[in-house]
């Protein structure tokens, strides 16, 4: 049986993550590297002079480009084994797991990952202020739990007050409010803020539901070659 | 009777590699994503960044 989790896993989080890593270093890194001009000081922006908005950037680096893959590969397959822990449990409540109705599950994934701490943690850029990273992770932790029981309650919870509760765990952890730093300190411009969290957001959703598909799928694919 | 002890087994058999599938992702992902040391933060630093966790 555990060795179903595992090689599904496995084949759904390296492949997904391969993907995400690919399409993260198209979209997400220019962004960052962009940034890192900021961090570093190399580019200020409000001095004396206008700054232009496209800088040269640094182009493909082997291994810092190559550890990211890599790091992305096992972040979804680290992913992968929550979601499929997740998908056993629905089927035993008969949900059906496969190709197909594993996208809803991927996006399950990305709201209880990516979009419930992002709402009021969002993705960050290179050198902006934020709080002790320690109370941020916290944070993050909780709120991710908080929203997989929360979206569990929504989809197999029956009765009204499934729903509220559900409705409550999303809500409290913004409501708490996530850890702020004191004061803002950031040197990056604002257009690059924002321009990284929505690609950051966006790709994240790619990744979950490419995630989820493949999980979904090799569950299925993993259980009929056993049974 | 049987059917409800065999349900009742069935259940747990599925819900202890479960349980272990997800505290191992739990880990791993703590590991990719979360612990500070400083060789995984500097190796894992862009992937933190673009995938939302806190980073620094």
């Amino acid at each position: 049986m555990f060795s179903r989790f595992l090689t599904s896993a496995l084949f759904a989080g390296a492949s997904a993550g391969l993907l995400t890593g690919l399409l993260q270093l198209y979209f997400v890194q220019p962004v960052l590297l962009h940034a890192e001009l900021y961090e570093t000081g190399a580019l200020v922006h409000f001095g004396a002079d206008a700054v232009s908005a496209h800088p040269d950037l640094p182009g493909f680096d082997a291994v810092r480009d190559g550890l990211s893959l890599i790091f992305t590969m096992l972040t979804y397959t680290a992913y992968a084994l929550i979601l499929l822990a997740a998908m056993s449990l629905g089927e035993e409540r008969g949900a059906v797991i496969d190709g197909r109705w594993g996208i809803l599950w991927g996006v399950a994934g990305f709201v209880a990952f990516h979009l419930a701490p992002g709402f009021s943690l969002a993705p960050e850029v290179p050198g902006v202020a934020a709080a002790d990273i320690t109370s941020r992770q916290i944070w993050w932790f909780a709120t991710a739990g908080a929203a997989l029981v929360a979206l569990w309650l929504l989809a197999f919870g029956t009765g009204w007050g499934a729903w509220i509760g559900a409705a409550v765990l999303l809500m409290a952890p913004h409501v708490v409010g996530a850890p702020e730093p004191d004061s803002f300190s950031g040197p990056v411009p604002t257009e690059i803020g924002a321009l990284f969290a929505a690609r950051a957001l966006g790709i994240g959703l790619a990744a979950w539901v490419l995630l989820g598909s493949f999980a979904g799928f090799f569950w299925q694919r993993e259980g009929a070659r056993s049974a | 009777m049987t059917t409800m002890i065999k349900t009742a087994g069935a259940t747990r058999s599925k819900l202890v590699p479960a349980l272990f599938a997800a505290v191992l992702g739990v880990a791993l992902m703590a590991l990719t994503g979360h612990v500070q040391a400083a060789a995984l933060h500097d190796a894992a630093h862009d992937v933190r960044h673009a995938t939302g966790f806190p980073c620094h």
